[in-house]
């Protein structure tokens, strides 16, 4: 089985951390700063970072609409963190000098609020029971986002103190920890199944 | 193995300086200036009375900013929000924590307080960067718990040299200890005075355990470029943005040239018409009490 070629959006955060666990188990990786880097893939990872940042430099790099195609032609992608955010249809905990709002690829049928854990000093990790993993998650959170909503066919795989932190709509995953930041691999295997999948008829 | 929630552990502290990667740090001196930081795409500010330009005109002693205006910064943005503390300072640092700030700077760009010791980091929840000349410093940084690395440069001068000088030295004894066989790494730790387990963890891993960013004397883009072509992780800018003709278009600059730094294309493309940059001060022109990187041991 030949093992599926993913991108990882290279403008801003940790890029590296997903590169080496997607590659720890075959994948083959290319970071995407470019439009064109899209060509050939099956899957997109948008990695933690500061969510305004990608945002920004995703619009000076004309990247939103190139990210959308992609997934349009069956590309799967997971946001984590910060990337989760840009999955978002709505985002709430904008800047307020960006008018309340924050662009996002609005695919996933989510509204996230951003920082809602608090501020760094509230960080923390905490072992996670996810759907479909036998043992706890070790989950790390940084100034984490939470999903306050998700619509019809989101399918929620894990929750914090009743929030939820891990769901999956179709080919979108969206985390708001950062399964980078730890030595466990098994949602990186989630994501590769994922975007290996045959597409429906 | 299932352990607690936890909150202010080196893997929450490092971590998150992992996601400054790829990033600018802007140093700001008010709200406003904050938030022109955010919307160029800034991935922390520092938040400070005086960029290191003004305090080296002004001289007397740099302290902690006034907890009022942190609080302004913090209230003004969404990114996360530093602030600096003077070398040893840990009431500061205390105070600072207090304040929700989200990192704090152990800075020699302010006056120190302490020509001896510099703060025990690990007694606190919120993560620290410090700034390191060679590979000993930056290792008893981070043995003293600080979550992140910074190059020293030589802060307000617009002038690059310094910081090329400390990256290419803690880059360079990085690359020598990986040459080193195993059994020599005590004699290298004595030389370099650095806790023994951190450069067993440099041999094996040919990095610093934490991130690594370029600070002091970044002006332009393609400066932003080259500490980034040297091997480091991000870049800070202090002075180089807000005593630049054109602030926000700089701001934006630096923030794409350090994603694309190495494509020479966009870097051409960026650097043009961004109006006059700070004006540099020759670090020959120094005399040696006006130098800021050799504040710290």
């Amino acid at each position: 089985m030949t093992q599926p070629h993913i991108g990882v959006l290279a403008l801003q955060g940790a890029f590296r951390e997903h590169r080496q666990r997607l590659e720890s188990l075959g994948a083959r990786v290319t970071e995407v700063r470019l439009p064109a880097d899209l060509a050939g893939l099956q899957g997109l990872v948008i990695p933690g970072g500061e969510s305004t940042t990608i945002a920004r430099l995703m619009a000076d790099y004309a990247l939103w609409a190139p990210v959308r195609d992609f997934h349009a032609a069956g590309g799967a992608l997971w946001g984590t963190c910060a990337g989760a955010i840009l999955l978002a249809r709505e985002v709430h905990g904008a800047p307020p000098q960006f008018g309340g709002q924050q662009d996002s690829l609005a695919l996933m049928d989510l509204t996230v609020r951003r920082n809602a854990f608090g501020r760094q000093v509230d960080s923390f990790h905490t072992p996670l029971q996810v759907q479909g993993l036998d043992t706890p998650f070790p989950a790390v959170f940084i100034r984490a986002p939470v999903i306050e909503r998700v619509g019809e066919g989101v399918e929620v795989l894990a929750r914090h103190a009743g929030q939820i932190v891990l769901a999956r709509q179709g080919r979108l995953l969206a985390s708001s920890f950062h399964p980078e930041l730890t030595a466990d691999a098994r949602l990186h295997a989630l994501f590769l199944d994922l975007a290996a999948a045959p597409l429906p008829a | 193995m299932t352990e607690p929630t936890q909150t202010g552990t080196a893997q929450i502290k490092q971590g998150f300086a992992e996601m400054f990667k790829g990033g600018v740090i802007m140093d700001v001196v008010t709200a406003d200036q904050a938030r022109i930081a955010e919307a160029a795409g800034a991935t922390a500010v520092m938040a400070l009375e005086r960029v290191p330009a003004d305090i080296r005109v002004a001289g007397g002693v740099a302290r902690m900013s006034d907890p009022k205006m942190i609080k302004e910064i913090i209230g003004a943005v969404t990114i996360p929000v530093m602030a600096k503390v003077r070398i040893g300072h840990f009431v500061e640092a205390q105070i600072l924590q207090a304040l929700g700030v989200d990192f704090i700077d152990e800075s020699e760009v302010l006056t120190p307080a302490d020509d001896q010791y510099h703060i025990e980091k690990t007694k606190f929840t919120v993560p620290f960067v410090c700034g390191a000349k060679n590979l000993g410093e930056a290792l008893r940084r981070v043995g003293e718990g600080a979550s992140m690395i910074r190059t020293k440069g030589e802060a307000g001068t617009g002038n690059i040299i310094e910081a090329v000088r400390h990256a290419r030295t803690v880059l360079g004894e990085i690359r020598s200890i990986q040459a080193r066989p195993t059994d020599e790494l005590m004699t290298v730790a004595r030389d370099l005075q650095a806790p023994y387990h951190l450069v067993q963890y440099v041999h094996e891993h040919g990095k610093l355990p934490v991130v690594n960013f370029a600070a002091g004397g970044v002006a332009t883009p393609a400066d932003a470029a080259l500490m980034m072509h040297l091997g480091l992780d991000g870049v800070f800018v202090g002075s180089g943005i807000f005593k630049s003709d054109n602030p926000e278009r700089r701001a934006r600059a630096i923030v794409k040239a350090v994603t694309h730094y190495q494509n020479p294309d966009v870097l051409a493309e960026i650097s043009e018409d961004l109006g006059a940059p700070m004006t540099g001060i020759n670090i020959d022109s120094l005399v040696p009490a006006e130098r800021l990187a050799g504040r710290g041991w």
